[in-house]
């Protein structure tokens, strides 16, 4: 046991030495937070590193805790860039002052509403929600065409959200920004009333609509793509909602750069490197992706509605954050979250 | 306790020699609070806002919750322990790691299988609807669900803490009560269960602690905790204000559940007669209870390690089609190993001068000090995590992230398990030992390093264990400190699920399961065999 003991630590030792030590050869090496998923974005880190020989660290985690641990860190964070998964975690962390504003000249590569008004941050790519039904239950025509219409008897017991999940607050923000509280409250409770079903997540929500538990799910539009890489016969398929219906939000991920970050041309070298087309090629369009690519000219995987058509909201994203506490205020007081 | 009786004054070096390093892990294992302190000081007066109606429900459930798993776990966790340390159980040494290996489930990857298989139209309806037409199993979301989860993640804690006291038993007491003509059920009542008493409590302590802080199984399985409100105030606002307040709140009700721990403790009052921990006691022979005792331990191990085990199976064989290739992860295999082991050693190291000052020396604050340790217990892991970035950040230096922090952020997080195991052992060693050998000449570090050590020893490998297979699946500070790069089995399962891409989780959960049971019969089964032995 003490021999044990004494062998552990010493590699531990070891280890921490040969670990400090790596990190005190200065080449280029930038590092990265991310909230996006390892298996979404590490080729692209590879693919940055091979064309430009600037080496990237990478540390993967769930987008708000690194949001908060960017925000305790302050300046002294090793951080150089913040690749987050939601426009929310961008935004708190610039709002803090802790991202830097980016040139012109990366910003203009995408669409205005789906970069940062302050200019801290810009997206990457984006996703719509959708309602994803169970193809041996439902026809797409069955579906209503606005997130409104699902409160009606027919759908009783057999519609699926999750309401704890940032995307389905960033929707119900933007029903209250288009159709006031009061509306939205109404339908918030009338979806109860009609005995709507709850999970803890967009996967969760979709296997239910693929088992048949549930037939209709409010989810993100590219979770059916990593379904069906995984299990090619699920029975879903996406029901897009009409343009400008607040049940049709689109919503980004994007990047900023830290305001300590002391390797900043570096830095934006990654950001313009995941607006270029290869990247977002990948994100749009290899296996099991299907997010919209943001770049001007790059186009979404085949078989998705242009983004032009789905309009989302017609809400900039930017103005979602500072509603998201009220948000919150609603949801708990009719009971969807406590 | 014990107060002096021959007159001499105590060595002064001893305390002085204990104290230190025990200030010094209180201090450590108390960051958190700190930065729950500092936080709730330059937060905004807002955030107390959020103590309302709502809150007050939310306490309630959470206690609801606590109550409920205890319960859960000391029904399945105490029989467990008594059949796998004394009895004539057939095929005693296997069930008695198997009994173990739960723990190291992540309680998110045990209710996502937990709901693989019990949910509706999970793998069991589908068993039933064809030959039963079974079309709704029982509701599992909200409380059955997550006493299920949680029972599965933390029932081993009491049943490890009670095995390890059962083994130090001090056989004479109940040869004694056998021989005043007591029956099995008597003795078992009046005499075992009693002495037990430290263990349970701890046992309980450790279950109460890991309910409040756990995350991943109420998540799944929609229970409105306090903690689950935590998260989802960090995960939605960005706001740390509101989720420090609730996590003070957090603190309040741990400090409950402490205080009740060492009333239940007060009352019990135990030491062995003699020194000899090598004298076993008799086996108890099962006869016709045999079968139904395996049947129990096959119920236990079968829903709380093979059912989940099943259903990833099952989830990588329907992948195996799709042609993905199954990979086993070994540098993240070492990695956990390593990380893991270094802090059940450091945590057991830190935690003895805490107990022993405690039950040596007690007095209000080394008491204080003690209780003290187990506050970051309950805290969720994000909330301990953020705490060492914002200390870490500060004044770690080049130590921030790196593999020596991720090292101490576990035995921040763990050391209640190793106080938990090493006190309820040290409370069974009668003090009079110590000064006996202390009267024939020997030093106060000689005295406990010759004598109590060696009677505390199977308490202190449990604690190891425990810690260690804690260490093997946590997640939030291991996410947030690891060095860059440094995978763990437990960060590639996240990474797996986090995506649903569930076939990929399954091969580093086995893995996860087959690094964790060589040290668990290394720590808790190989005395197991010992007594197997007649003696």
């Amino acid at each position: 046991m003490k021999k044990l003991i004494a062998v552990v630590l010493v590699a531990t030792l070891a280890a921490t030495l040969a670990a400090t030590a790596a990190a005190a050869t200065k080449e280029t090496t930038l590092v990265v937070y991310s909230g996006r998923s390892e298996n979404f974005v590490q080729p692209m880190f590879d693919a940055f590193t091979k064309q430009t020989g600037i080496r990237v660290q990478v540390r993967y985690g769930d987008s708000a805790a690194l949001a908060a641990t960017l925000l305790e860190e302050g300046s002294r964070t090793p951080a150089d860039v913040f690749f987050a998964q939601d426009a929310g975690a961008l935004g708190a962390v610039a709002s803090k002052g802790r991202l830097a504003v980016l040139p012109q000249r990366t910003l203009a590569r995408v669409p205005k509403r789906f970069r940062a008004p302050g200019k801290r941050w810009v997206g990457t790519s984006a996703r719509a929600r959708v309602a994803a039904y169970n193809t041996n239950e439902l026809r797409a025509s069955d579906l209503p065409r606005s997130i409104w219409g699902y409160t009606s008897p027919h759908w009783r017991g057999k519609v699926a959200l999750p309401p704890t999940n940032a995307s389905f607050q960033a929707m119900v923000t933007a029903m209250r920004m288009r159709a006031g509280d009061d509306r939205t409250r109404e339908w918030l409770l009338a979806m109860k009333a009609n005995d709507v079903k709850f999970y803890s997540g967009n996967t969760q929500v979709l296997a239910a609509v693929a088992s048949g538990e549930v037939l209709v799910g409010l989810v993100n539009h590219y979770y059916l793509y990593q379904l069906k890489e995984q299990r090619p016969t699920a029975p879903v398929a996406n029901h897009f909602l009409t343009a400008r219906d607040p049940g049709a939000l689109i919503n980004i991920a994007g990047m900023g750069i830290t305001t300590s970050s002391t390797q900043k041309a570096a830095a934006l070298r990654l950001v313009n490197f995941m607006l270029s087309q290869p990247a977002q090629r990948f994100f749009a369009r290899s296996p099991g992706r299907a997010e919209y690519p943001l770049a001007t000219r790059a186009r979404p995987r085949p078989g998705l509605p242009p983004l032009t058509r789905i309009e989302g909201a017609g809400i900039n994203l930017g103005a979602l954050g500072p509603q998201l506490s009220r948000t919150l205020k609603l949801l708990s007081e009719v009971g969807y979250t406590r | 306790m014990t107060p002096r009786r021959d007159g001499r004054p105590r060595g002064r070096r001893a305390p002085l020699l204990l104290a230190a390093p025990a200030v010094l892990t209180a201090g450590a294992v108390l960051l958190p609070l700190a930065y729950l302190a500092v936080r709730s000081v330059t937060g905004g007066r807002d955030a107390w806002a959020i103590l309302d109606a709502r809150t007050a429900r939310l306490v309630l459930d959470t206690g609801v919750l606590v109550a409920a798993v205890v319960l859960a776990a000391l029904l399945v966790g105490v029989p467990l322990a008594w059949l796998v340390t004394r009895t004539d159980l057939p095929g005693r040494v296997g069930w008695a790691v198997a009994a173990a290996l739960p723990l190291v489930i992540p309680s998110y990857v045990a209710a996502l299988a937990l709901l693989g298989a019990l949910g509706p139209r999970g793998l069991l309806q589908g068993l039933l609807e064809g030959p039963f037409g079974v079309e709704r199993l029982p509701e599992i979301y909200g409380l059955p669900g997550a006493v299920l989860a949680l029972t599965l993640s933390t029932y081993p804690y009491v049943y490890l803490l009670a095995a390890a006291a059962l083994r130090e038993l001090d056989p004479a007491l109940e040869e004694a009560a056998r021989g005043l003509g007591r029956g099995p059920w008597a003795v078992f009542g009046r005499v075992t269960l009693p002495a037990l008493r430290p263990s349970i409590a701890a046992g309980s302590l450790l279950v109460a602690l890991y309910v409040l802080s756990d995350f991943g199984a109420v998540s799944l399985m929609q229970y409105p905790a306090l903690t689950r409100a935590i998260y989802l105030q960090y995960e939605a606002l960005f706001d740390r204000d509101p989720a420090v307040v609730l996590a003070l709140v957090l603190v309040a009700l741990t400090a409950l559940v402490l205080a009740a721990e060492s009333r239940f403790r007060r009352r019990a009052r135990y030491h062995r007669s003699t020194a000899t921990a090598a004298r076993r006691s008799r086996v108890v022979e099962l006869g016709r209870w045999r079968w139904p005792a395996v049947a129990f331990c096959g119920a236990v191990v079968g829903a709380f390690l093979v059912l989940p085990l099943a259903v990833l199976a099952y989830w990588t064989w329907e992948a195996i089609p799709l042609g993905r290739p199954v990979d086993l992860a070994w540098r993240a295999a070492a990695n956990s190993a390593l990380a893991s082991a270094a802090a059940a050693a450091v945590a057991v190291a830190a935690a003895l001068p805490v107990v022993f000052l405690s039950a040596r020396h007690p007095a209000s604050w080394t008491r204080l000090l003690e209780r003290a340790s187990f506050t970051a217990n309950a805290l969720p892991g994000i909330v301990v995590a953020l705490s060492l970035v914002f200390f870490g950040a500060r004044y770690a230096g080049v130590l921030y992230q790196t593999l020596a922090l991720l090292v101490f952020a576990y035995v921040v997080r763990f050391l209640p398990q190793a106080l938990a195991a090493s006190g309820s052992a040290l409370r069974t060693v009668n003090p009079r030992f110590e000064e006996a050998a202390r009267g024939l000449g020997r030093g106060p570090l000689a005295s406990m390093w010759l004598v109590t050590a060696p009677l505390v020893r199977p308490g202190l490998l449990a604690g190891a264990a425990l810690v260690f297979l804690s260490a093997m699946k946590e997640l939030p500070a291991t996410l947030l400190l690891r060095p860059i790069g440094f995978d763990t089995l437990a960060t590639e399962i996240w990474t797996a699920t986090s995506i649903a891409a569930y076939s990929e989780a399954a091969p580093s959960a086995f893995l996860l399961i087959a690094i964790s049971a060589p040290f668990v019969y290394l720590l808790v089964g190989r005395r197991g065999a010992e007594l197997a032995s007649p003696g």
